[in-house]
């Protein structure tokens, strides 16, 4: 706090900021490009945005991405903390350790392989592939994201904490909502923002599971990039930006407003 | 000379207990003889205490556990124990660690089930009822305070449990605040206050609800020494105002000493000996009590006669000991132990001139100057290692006894209690 930034802490600082953050900063810049082609700047404009707004195939795509994210998301970090409590408040119970293997092996299994065995499973059961199916894909992949995170923060909690409201006078439901909760809510918006941000930038699992009528933007994307690079893209990419910056700014005010809240009441 | 050569021995535990004592007896007698109004028992307090008070005419205990027993896997914490608390009393459950008197504060708090055997909370068998339904609170030893709460909210906590009416809410967590010197922190969170202040927000959020029985589970470990002295001292000023029952978990004797009526050594899941701060010091029933509860000289040997004079011990090199006892651990001819605690012994360098004291004779092999005390560590012309304190009553006064000084140990009849195996 009171240290002050040396000048090898500032360089370190720039460096790092620079490598995660100049491709898109070009990629923002060339959105506002004049010009045509990709890499020639040809003068400030804003009508790629403008040829954006008549593009109903990339609004679509980019509003069914942002569906699937928040619905697969939600369900995810519902599921993910459940099994969190599980696996930590259940003690040992029988067949603990392979459960838990199993609640991580999303984590490390190619996406490929988790892919494909959805799609044959949709195909076997007769599911009609489209925006259901990715949304169960994509919750897949992240429930056990959110699991590991909700874990670590709950393997920390003091559980005298909910003893102590026990002894307050509080039943074990009441207890879990007013005092677990809010103590791990940091934790589990945590795992919502990064199951909705591992949703959105999916390419594989929705590529596999995807049917008609439920293109995801990234999917859109990537096939319009196959044809060439063109200028609408840095301007779709550069909106997604700003949105995912605006959900993660609004997610931390809500958490310490939350957090404010509760200290109120 | 001498002080830098004692500067080299390692500190030995302070006897400090016997000094925490006086407390307790004044407020015990206190206690049986003041009525419950607030006014005449503080005025007592001035009183001398009675050296003998007469046993509690109303035992009406405020808690009860009735053999009692709780298991762990293959290790039983509490063993068929029975144990009374009276109403109104500061009672400490004392014992190393594993003694199973968190496990008993818990079964009480409604943590843990008992396997076996009955608690009644006044009266009431309070074993099928869930810890949220049972008019007792607890003092956590981590605190517990609620991170995402304020200390208001903390306080708060527990009346709006019981839907109180706002403005009730508000004039009890006032009242609470005020009463642990906490005004003007109601606002801050738990992580913005000192590790004293937290200690007396948890304070006050278990007594916010006026529960029948305070359970304090080690409240004070976290604290440093001099804020836990002076916090030992507030809890028993509390406690008096306050009247309510309260029940601490302790592993150090000098806390518990210093702010219980009452005391329960445990062991292994058992109660080894219940009794006020002196009798629990100046009685021990056992060998194994007198030697958790402070420092203590063991003298092996044969009870040769046992009357209403008093008991003779002989000891292995037929040196005769003349001790008051009420009751005999053994037969004449068993094996006993005769306990003297260091402070008993009076160290001089020439033999006791009055014939009914008990005298050894031995040479100082050690000093440990604390300050207030030294200790004499003396072998014996038998071999026999004693520890014997000595009060400094004087500044700068030149050191009577030295190192391999050949010295006496002289102690009454009354210093002394006879123990069996």
């Amino acid at each position: 706090m009171g240290r002050r930034l040396s000048a090898f802490n500032l360089v370190s600082l720039a460096l790092g900021l620079a490598f995660l953050y100049l491709p898109i900063l070009i990629l923002v810049i060339y959105s506002f490009n004049d010009s045509r082609l990709v890499t020639v700047w040809g003068g400030f404009s804003t009508r790629w945005y403008v040829q954006l707004a008549e593009d109903h195939a990339l609004q679509e795509a980019a509003l069914t991405s942002l569906g699937i994210a928040v619905a697969s998301a939600t369900l995810a970090t519902v599921l993910g903390t459940l099994a969190a409590l599980a696996l930590t408040r259940l003690g040992r119970f029988r067949g603990r350790l392979p459960f838990s293997a199993m609640i991580y092996a999303p984590l490390v299994m190619p996406e490929v392989i988790t892919g494909l065995s959805l799609l044959l499973l949709f195909v076997a059961v007769e599911l009609d592939r489209g925006f259901l199916t990715v949304t169960i894909a994509h919750t897949t992949l992240t429930m056990c994201f959110v699991a590991v995170v909700v874990q670590s923060r709950l393997g920390s909690f003091d559980s005298s904490l909910e003893e102590a409201a026990q002894d307050l006078g509080c039943p074990p439901l009441k207890t879990f909502l007013t005092v677990t909760l809010p103590v791990i809510a940091p934790a589990i918006v945590a795992g919502f923002l990064l199951a909705f941000s591992l949703s959105l930038d999916d390419v594989v699992l929705a590529s596999f599971t995807t049917g008609p009528g439920a293109t995801t933007l990234p999917i859109r994307i990537y096939s319009d990039v196959r044809l060439g690079v063109k200028p609408e893209i840095n301007a779709v990419c550069t909106i997604f930006i700003a949105v995912i910056a605006v959900v993660v700014i609004l997610a931390s005010l809500v958490t310490r407003l939350g957090e404010r809240h509760g200290a109120a009441g | 000379m001498g002080d830098s050569r004692a500067g080299v021995i390692a500190r030995p535990a302070r006897p400090q207990a016997g000094r925490g004592e006086k407390f307790p007896v004044d407020r015990h007698a206190r206690r049986l003889y003041g009525d419950h109004d607030q006014l005449s028992r503080r005025r007592d307090r001035a009183m001398p205490p009675d050296p003998a008070p007469p046993p509690d005419p109303d035992p009406r205990p405020m808690v009860r556990f009735d053999t009692v027993t709780r298991r762990f896997a293959d290790v039983t914490a509490v063993d068929r124990l029975s144990l009374d608390i009276r109403e109104g009393e500061f009672f400490a459950l004392l014992g190393p660690s594993g003694c199973g008197k968190s496990t008993l504060l818990r079964m009480l708090a409604g943590f843990e089930r008992p396997d076996a055997g009955r608690i009644l909370l006044a009266g009431e068998d309070i074993v099928p009822v869930p810890p949220y339904r049972r008019p007792v609170n607890m003092m956590f030893q981590s605190y517990a305070l609620f991170p995402h709460l304020t200390v208001a909210g903390n306080i708060a906590f527990g009346l709006k449990q019981e839907r109180l009416p706002k403005a009730e809410i508000e004039t009890r967590v006032a009242e609470m605040l005020r009463l642990a010197r906490l005004e003007g922190l109601g606002g801050r969170k738990p992580h913005q206050l000192s590790g004293g202040q937290r200690q007396r927000v948890a304070l006050a959020r278990a007594l916010a609800k006026h529960p029948k029985v305070l359970l304090l589970d080690e409240p004070l470990a976290a604290l440093d020494k001099k804020l836990r002295e002076e916090t030992q001292f507030e809890l028993m000023e509390l406690q008096d105002r306050l009247g309510t029952t309260f029940v601490i978990v302790t592993h150090d004797q000098e806390e518990a000493m210093t702010v219980a009526d009452r005391i329960a050594v445990m062991n292994q899941g058992h109660v080894v000996q219940v009794g006020t701060p002196s009798e629990i010091y100046e009685q021990p029933r056992s060998r194994w009590v007198a030697g958790f509860i402070g420092d203590v000289n063991l003298i092996e040997g044969e009870l040769v006669s046992a009357g209403p004079d008093g008991a003779v011990v002989q000891d292995r090199a037929g040196r005769r000991f003349l001790a008051e006892a009420a009751s005999f651990p053994a037969a004449p001819g068993g094996t006993v132990a005769l306990a003297v605690r260091p402070e008993k012994f009076r160290v001089s360098t020439t033999p006791p001139a009055d014939a009914t004291v008990n005298g050894l004779s031995g040479r100082v092999v050690d000093i440990g100057y604390l300050g207030d005390l030294s200790i004499y560590k003396v072998r014996l012309d038998d071999g026999t290692l004693v520890k014997a304190s000595v009060t400094n009553i004087r500044r700068h006064a030149a050191r009577e006894i030295d190192w391999e000084d050949a010295v006496w140990l002289s102690f009454a009849p009354e210093a002394a209690v006879v123990l069996g195996e």
